[in-house]
């Protein structure tokens, strides 16, 4: 039976993992390698790393990082932030990465996401939404939710689907950092509208969220950053609360 | 054991080598069969579609020869759909031959995601696998695809995303997992030492 995923994200600047509130305010919460290998330890079913000032900055994702973070992970990579060409993808993915999240990027040639899969194939591109709620739409923000698009998420997510991407990574920017739960709203609206796998994320504070957005929200997967950073929530220990109440998990092995 | 992964254009090969460093293995990087010399087996890693296969057109008799003489030859995801005749996914594209029947489209049900991505379980262990020995019952492995092989006496292993695959196929020391063992944690590391086993218990090389 396939399980639902539980991802952790490490928001990555200047070759630390940051995690802030509403995209802001980063704190420091340490070094991705050694969060990535305790994750692994721990038995999460994947690591996401996002280089999260690389799009303002102009950089692109620490290609050190990533291969320090793949060097003893045996469990899927996506890596995020400043992808904005073939080049920097072939970048990411030389350094160890097994997929790519695109977020401005996407929005600006979607062309590039039919590329890349063509190239890497559809698994190994994943694009980044990042999306606020206004009224009973939601819209879609780029630049590391800085810039409004006037895009509609589900649209927008739907579009993405028939470029080629393999998986939507859905990030709700009113959640983000609060802890107050998944905007299942958002999720299950995407969820519903695309036939490919939708990763949750943004509002991450309880166990129950957790089982919220795989119930109301169909999310495939959910990932959380600083829940895990600050070893509130062990995953062990979530993995099994979800599956005690009958979400499929991967457990031990 | 040196281990001798077929680098044909589909995808990132980082990982496949990574992994079978990690088992005690030497992997080694091979573009044309010239390089298949004092290789103890080979890999097909690969990710993306059939078509990309065509990028083994130029070994395919090197590695068929290797086969014969009884090199372990391991197909992951694409690399197994390439053991089979060919795939639906490129008609007009033949794969290795050395299993089979063809490989198709996984069965579109409502409400099915496809690709089918994740982790999954491997059901109906065949207790005589020599790649699948001593793993757990239960044990999950990463799977990211939309094709499968299709069903017959090679299958050692299924796994269910809406209707039943072959997750993993074996016939003497020809193998193939349909899952990505080099991303399957602990579960894909064991699988992995087992085909390095299996290497070396044949004791040929290239």
């Amino acid at each position: 039976m396939l399980t639902r995923r539980v991802i952790a994200c490490l928001d990555v600047r200047d070759g630390m993992v940051v995690k802030g509130v509403g995209f802001a305010d980063l704190a420091t919460a340490g070094d991705p390698a050694a969060l990535a290998h305790r994750y692994g330890r721990e038995g999460i079913d994947e690591v996401i790393v996002l280089d999260v000032t690389a799009t303002l900055d102009g950089r692109r994702a620490l290609a050190q990082t990533i291969r320090q973070v793949a060097a003893e992970l045996f469990i899927p990579l996506t890596v995020g932030g400043g992808i904005r060409s073939m080049d920097d993808a072939r970048a990411v993915f030389d350094a160890g990465a097994d997929k790519v999240a695109l977020n401005s990027a996407a929005l600006r040639q979607p062309d590039l996401i039919a590329r890349l899969a063509e190239r890497y194939g559809s698994q190994a591109v994943v694009v980044a939404i990042d999306a606020r709620r206004d009224g009973a739409r939601y819209r879609v923000f780029s630049r590391s939710a800085t810039t409004e698009t006037g895009r509609d998420a589900v649209e927008w997510a739907r579009e993405a689907s028939d470029c080629g991407a393999g998986e939507i990574l859905l990030t709700s920017i009113d959640r983000d950092g609060t802890r107050s739960g998944f905007d299942c709203t958002l999720t299950a609206a995407v969820s519903d509208a695309v036939g490919i796998p939708v990763i949750a994320s943004g509002g991450a504070g309880t166990l129950d969220h957790f089982l919220d957005v795989f119930t109301d929200g169909r999310a495939d997967a959910a990932l959380a950053a600083s829940i895990f950073h600050f070893a509130e929530h062990p995953v062990a220990r979530l993995k099994q609360f979800l599956a005690s109440h009958g979400v499929a998990m991967r457990l031990a092995w | 054991m040196t281990i001798a992964i077929v680098d044909y254009g589909a995808g990132n090969l980082v990982s496949v080598i990574k992994a079978f460093a990690a088992v005690g293995a030497s992997p080694r990087i091979v573009t044309d069969a010239t390089q298949f010399a004092g290789a103890h087996a080979l890999v097909i890693p690969g990710v993306g579609h059939f078509e990309a296969t065509a990028g083994l057109d130029a070994t395919r008799d090197a590695i068929r020869a290797a086969t014969d003489a009884g090199v372990p030859l391991l197909g992951i995801c694409l690399g197994m759909h390439w053991l089979f005749e060919g795939s639906d996914e490129a008609p007009g594209r033949s794969g290795l031959g050395a299993l089979r029947g063809r490989c198709a489209h996984l069965p579109r049900e409502a409400g099915l995601k496809i690709p089918h991505v994740g982790w999954n379980t491997l059901d109906d262990v065949d207790s005589g696998s020599r790649l699948l020995a001593g793993l757990p019952q239960g044990a999950t492995a990463y799977f990211t695809h939309s094709y499968v092989a299709p069903d017959g006496p090679a299958t050692v292993a299924r796994t269910s995303h809406g209707t039943p695959f072959p997750s993993v196929v074996e016939r003497g020391r020809i193998a193939g997992t349909q899952f990505h063992p080099e991303k399957s944690g602990a579960a894909g590391l064991q699988i992995l030492a087992a085909f390095v086993a299996m290497a070396r218990d044949a004791g040929v090389s290239c």
